[in-house]
């Protein structure tokens, strides 16, 4: 069951939005939220969404793969909507009990929903075509200046892999300690909500030794090999820009000044 | 010949628990270890042989007396470094010890952190992953290899440091024989054609026969050294220890004892079978 946990997943693929630098997509995908934001209308939305549109056939990722991301959280988007739905002051079309669904409610429901929805797939859409190795990159060049400030970038990017390299390690933990336990007469299918919780703790308590020891024993061994932080240190492949990104980046910060535009104009 | 390794009435305490008395892991050791050689160094749990090898790349410093690697004072810590690129270890698990994701970059580790040019650190790692026979798993994800590949990826990453010696600390411990057997010849043969020197910690027997030489250990003292030839045979001394000698020499034993006509020192599976059919035939 614990197979199914998707965590950055990433499809390998050979197509310009996975041959872009890992810090154009961050930069893209930084700016693609600051439009979505901004957008205020139907001909801003329809923007964004062709925006979406053109991403997902560039890179090849299939739509449903998508969909499929957007599952978690349904209930959020679900609430969300009946929220705005709900409580948003107006023209009065319909009103029942204590509620009263005005004009302007549905609307922002509606604006809600797809915002939401196309953040969640635009965020997606980077992490399905940058490996996670890429992506830890791309962020420690693109936030290397706040190193000037003290902030330890390059520590915090090697937590990350780390922590990425150990998710399938841990997982496949987990499953053996359930197993064991389960061989032991433990039972997490059954109960109440409180008593499945509880039985959650003969799981946790060696999964977080095992973690413990997994991390000292992960530290000699890199000391050993001569890690000694960020000073001095080389890399395997080196970040560069090519025109491609200069190209999307220009193209994109088109787009952009397009909405912002017209949602100046309260388009 | 020079020697890689070097270690002087070598002490060592862990911090004991609380109220009782520090005991001595290591009790004295005198050992030299030649450059280009293959060492084998057996014991039962608790003998100390761990706690030896953490000392040949300052994972563990001294209590007493002096280790030197290359001629550089391992207590020294401004040499750590140095030392480190001098003596490569491999562990026990695989799976702590690989850094990164994908192959290529957990082999590129090492060198990242000493700081060598780009260029030559991926000639470096692609030389290192043929060197193991891993090439064409380069950019696989380690998680899906297995435990013998794993060990061999981390094997990897120590070669691309170009280590003049690589310590195995009981890294055939957790793999099954076809592993252990992947990473036996892998160490074999950079021994040979790299002339690597490889200190191979084991309580694997039949392990000891391939080396050059064979240190055995017990309660943190060296209590035997030399050829496989010399040791493995002395049955009665080893299983005093807490070793039992290999399946080949056990049988030439019992063997003798029954009154045959055989040597002991015949260590590998086929020398054992010739010179039990010569005995036979005779």
């Amino acid at each position: 069951m614990l197979k199914d946990i998707t965590l950055g997943q990433y499809f390998p693929g050979n197509s310009l939005a996975h041959k872009l630098d890992p810090r154009t997509k961050i930069l893209l995908t930084v700016l693609y939220i600051v439009t979505l934001f901004c957008a205020r209308s139907f001909v801003s939305y329809g923007i964004v969404a062709l925006l979406l549109a053109t991403g997902v056939k560039v890179s090849g990722v299939a739509p449903k793969a998508l969909v499929r991301g957007l599952k978690p959280i349904l209930f959020i988007i679900c609430f969300t909507a009946a929220l705005n739905l709900l409580y948003t002051p107006g023209e009065v079309l319909a009103s029942f009990w204590i509620f009263k669904i005005t004009k302007e409610g549905i609307f922002t429901a509606f604006f809600m929903v797809l915002r939401i929805t196309m953040l969640i797939m635009g965020t997606f859409l980077l992490t399905y075509t940058t490996s996670p190795i890429a992506l830890t990159d791309g962020l420690e060049t693109l936030l290397g200046p706040l190193k000037k400030a003290k902030v330890p970038v390059h520590e915090l990017a090697m937590i990350m892999s780390i922590a990425l390299r150990f998710i399938p390690t841990l997982i496949e933990e987990t499953d053996k300690i359930m197993s064991a336990q389960k061989a032991r007469g433990a039972d997490f299918e059954s109960g109440s909500l409180m008593q499945r919780a509880k039985a959650l703790v003969p799981i946790l308590v060696p999964l977080f030794i095992s973690a413990f020891r997994r991390a000292d024993e992960l530290a000699v061994a890199m000391e050993c090999r001569c890690y000694h932080g960020d000073a001095g240190r080389t890399k395997l492949h080196v970040l560069r820009y090519q025109a491609r990104d200069y190209l999307v980046l220009a193209a994109y910060g088109i787009v952009l000044a397009a909405v912002l535009t017209l949602a100046h104009f309260g388009l | 010949m020079t020697d890689i390794i070097k270690t002087e009435n070598l002490t060592f305490a862990y911090p004991p628990d609380e109220g009782k008395e520090p005991v001595l892991a290591l009790q004295g050791i005198d050992l030299s270890i030649t450059q280009g050689s293959f060492t084998v160094v057996l014991g039962h749990n608790g003998s100390g042989k761990s706690t030896l090898a953490k000392h040949m790349n300052a994972v563990l410093l001294p209590g007493g007396g002096t280790v030197w690697v290359d001629g550089l004072d391992t207590a020294n810590e401004e040499l750590l470094i140095e030392i480190r690129r001098r003596v490569g270890m491999v562990f026990q698990n695989p799976d702590n010890q690989i850094v990164a994701n994908v192959v290529e970059e957990d082999v590129a580790f090492g060198p990242e952190n000493l700081g060598i040019p780009t260029p030559e650190i991926q000639a470096r790692v692609s030389a290192a992953l043929k060197a193991v026979g891993m090439e064409e798993f380069t950019l696989h994800a380690p998680h899906h290899l297995s435990g013998g590949q794993k060990q061999r990826i981390a094997i990897a990453g120590v070669i691309a440091m170009e280590p003049a010696c690589i310590v195995l600390d009981e890294s055939t411990a957790m793999l099954d024989p076809l592993g252990r057997r992947e990473v036996l010849d892998t160490v074999k043969k950079l021994n040979r054609e790299k002339n690597i020197t490889i200190i191979l910690i084991t309580h694997h027997m039949d392990e000891a026969a391939m080396a050059d030489r064979v240190v055995v250990m017990d309660g943190g003292r060296v209590v035997m050294d030399g050829t496989p030839q010399e040791i493995l045979v002395q049955v009665e001394k080893l299983q005093a220890i807490g070793l039992a000698a290999p399946h080949t020499v056990e049988l030439l034993h019992g063997l003798r004892q029954d009154g045959f006509d055989v040597p002991l020192d015949a260590l590998g599976i086929q020398e054992c079978a010739d010179v039990i059919t010569a005995s036979f035939k005779s």
